[in-house]
Parts: structure tokens; sequence; C-alpha cells
């Protein structure tokens, strides 16, 4: 049987001020979720349940099989979790990290450790407490990654880096993945990223899951429509239109249902149909989701 | 909007393009079997390899892969890899059935006419004269 690396299934945590709700979703193993969302959207919150960091007030949250947060002693064995929030003991050096690390975990790859320390452009003898942002960020990775863990669960790894060091990371990522057995579900709010590393991405908004799938099919089922009415036409009522905008003669429609079925219902006087990037499918999704919940 | 490019094998991804990624894979595999830099029967990079060099989803490159294979362009055999598929070859066998039909057409018109033998092929040998002064 081929296991999920995570599920969560109708996941509920209040707070005062906030809460999260409805929260299902799942992680096949061998693939990257992109994790989207608006700052205080839930993300953190929803990486810290998986990790058992919090317990849920409903709903079940499986990780490599284990029950969290009961089982999360066992989980957490074979996770690698890092966000933006750890730090490393600021007097320590991040060799005394690696040793560390190596002394608390068996599958700690002492020559995969030096290979991450060359490409990440690291020194064993820095401490901490002088590390620039971005070499913090890429030093609590490798702590990470040279566990060799099943799972990496990420949040936001690529923010605050410059694009050379975003580089350095995505591609040690991707490599990960070379085998198959192994994921990753790293969140963030930089949609170029997403889009182009993750298998499926899952949309979170107020504290919901707004969607959540295979990334080709997002990036197909979304379209703008462009339409330029002559004097007297009509545009016929349409389905699966998420949002209309009409400015004279001239009327642009977002759909996340195209088909070329619904280009022919749109008739003769559609003028372009246009692919939209990630970045602006995450936006119409949440603008319209808002829109539906009546917020 | 930053952009990151990678490489393998010289294959470029750009994020700026306006054509999806699995797209700009399929022309530039294309590309590089049209130009003979790909011969048949090449094996090509695993989808992993290939995501992992591109830094580029596994559900991209399989994308790809999925739609050339449908293309008739790669071949992919159940846990052996992709391959370059023989078109050449495959292109050759249709020719050869082509010929073997046109030939037996001939000859059925060729008696209906009460040719013989030895008229048919001059009149074959006729016809790749002309063909010569043309070309």
């Amino acid at each position: 049987m081929n296991d999920k690396h995570i599920e969560m299934r109708g996941v509920r945590k209040n707070f005062r001020f906030f809460t999260l709700d409805e929260v299902s979703l799942e992680l096949e193993p061998g693939q990257i979720m992109g994790f989207v969302g608006p700052n205080g959207a839930g993300k953190s919150t929803t990486l810290r349940l998986m990790m058992g960091m919090i317990t849920p007030d409903a709903g079940e949250i499986r990780v490599l099989g284990h029950e969290i947060p009961r089982a999360q002693a066992v989980a957490k064995r074979d996770i690698g979790f890092v966000s933006a929030e750890m730090r490393l003991l600021p007097h320590a050096t991040l060799g005394w990290h690696m040793e560390f690390m190596r002394s608390i975990y068996p599958e700690w790859d002492g020559s995969y450790a030096a290979t991450l320390v060359k490409r990440f452009n690291l020194r064993p003898a820095q401490n901490a407490r002088s590390l620039s942002l971005g070499e913090h960020v890429k030093a609590t990775l490798l702590l990470a990654l040279a566990r060799r863990p099943r799972l990496l669960i990420l949040d936001e790894p690529t923010t605050g880096l410059d694009p050379v060091a975003r580089h350095e990371v995505i591609s040690e990522l991707m490599d990960v993945l070379r085998d198959e057995s192994r994921s990753i579900l790293f969140s963030s709010h930089n949609t170029v990223d997403v889009e182009r590393i993750s298998d499926t991405i899952t949309f979170i908004d107020r504290g919901r899951i707004v969607e959540s799938g295979d990334k080709e099919q997002f990036l197909d089922r979304w379209r703008r429509i462009h339409v330029q009415l002559p004097p007297g036409a009509t545009l016929p009522e349409l389905p699966n239109i998420v949002k209309r905008e009409a400015d004279g003669h001239f009327i642009t429609l977002i759909t996340n249902q195209y088909s070329d079925g619904l280009k022919n219902l749109a008739g003769p006087h559609v003028t372009q149909v246009q692919r939209m990037n990630l970045e602006e499918i995450f936006v119409a999704n949440v603008v319209y989701n808002r829109e539906t919940r009546g917020q | 909007m930053l952009c990151i490019y990678s490489m393998y094998s010289g294959i470029h991804i750009s994020q700026t393009d306006a054509r999806p990624m699995y797209l700009q894979i399929m022309e530039q595999i294309r590309a590089r079997i049209a130009a003979g830099d790909w011969p048949p029967g090449k094996e090509l990079p695993s989808i992993r390899a290939l995501a992992a060099g591109l830094n580029v989803s596994v559900i991209t490159i399989k994308r790809a892969y999925l739609d050339l294979e449908t293309e008739g362009v790669i071949v992919t055999r159940h846990g052996k890899g992709s391959f370059v598929a023989d078109v050449n070859g495959l292109a050759g066998e249709l020719k050869q059935e082509q010929l073997a039909g046109h030939l037996e057409q001939a000859a059925e018109i060729g008696r209906l006419l009460g040719l013989t033998e030895d008229e048919l092929a001059a009149r074959l040998r006729r016809a790749q004269r002309n063909l010569e002064k043309k070309s």
C-alpha cells in the first residue's frame, strides 16, 4: 500500500482571534506540496499542528502513518522541520551544531553534510551569531537535510534569501526528490517558486483551505477570457465564471473551469484566451472565495 | 519578477515565457530529436533526474513526457525508462507498405491493358527517367 506522508481530515484549532477550520489535505510520497496563503492565513499554524507542537480541537492528523500528536515522537525521527523562527545557539559554531545532530540522529549523513556546507558556502567554524539571515536559513536547512528525513516540512524556506541563495536552496530541495520515497511540504508566499517546483498546491486563506490539488490542473483550468462585443450584442450567461469585468464593449472574464466548450459558449466575439500564472490564480481564487463566503 | 534559469542538456525553462513549462520542455526535446542530437533509441533522462536538473516539479516533466509519448516522439517502456522513438524506422516501414500497394495497383492496371512484364518494367524505367529530368 502506498501510504500517504501527510493526511489531515477536518482539523480545527481555535484561538482567541483566529480559527483554523475544516483543514483537510494529503501529501503523497515522492511529491512536493506548495502551501500558499497570505500573511496570517494559518500556514504556520497548520505546519505546527502537523508537527504536534499544538493540539487540534477537532479532526485527525496522520504524518508518515503516525497519529499526531499522540505518536509524534516516532514520526519526528523521520521528519525534518525548519522554520524561520528557529534559532541556532548564538555562541556555538555551525560545526558544533552538526556534531550535535550527528550524536542524536543515527541517520545523520556526514558526507552529505560536508557537500551541503560547500554548496551553501557555509563555514563550520563560524559562530551562529555572526551568520547573515541567508546563511542562517541555509544552516538550519543543512541540519535538517543531512539527517535525510523522509519528510521535510519547511516554513517559508526561501523567504529573505537573495536570488542566488534561493536558487541553491531550491536545487537542493529538487535533489531530495530524486528519491521517490521522500516528500516535501513547504509554505511560501513566493508563488514563482511554488509554481516551478510543486507537484500539488494548497491555497489557504483566513483559516480555511481554499483549494488543494494537482499543479498542472490548476494552471490548465484557470483562464482569462477577453471579449469584445459589437454594438448591440450581448454575452450569453456562462457557467464557472469567478470574475467578470465590463468596460464598455470590452469584457474580461476569469474562469476556474476552462474548456473549449466554454469558449464556444462565449461565442464568436472572444478575442483572446490567456493562461494565468500561479500568482494571478491565487489572488483571483482568494478574492472569489472571500466573496462566496460573504466576508 | 525573478526568473530562475537552469540547465540540463541545455534545456532552459523561462517563467516569463507565456507558454506553460511543460510545453517549453516538449519543444526543446523535439528540437533535439529533430536535429539528430538525440538519435532514435537514445534513453531520455529519468523524470526525477530531469526534474532535479531543471528545478522543475516532477509532475511537469511527467506531463511533458506523457504528451511526447502520445505524439509518438518518445516511447516509454514500463520500468525501463523513456526512449527517443524510432521515427525513421517507422516511416521507412510505412513507405515500404505504400510502395508495395502502388506496385500491386500498377501490375493490376498493366494486366487490364494487356502489357507484358517487360513493357510494364519499361514504363517504370521511363517514369524514373522523367522524375530524374524534373529534379
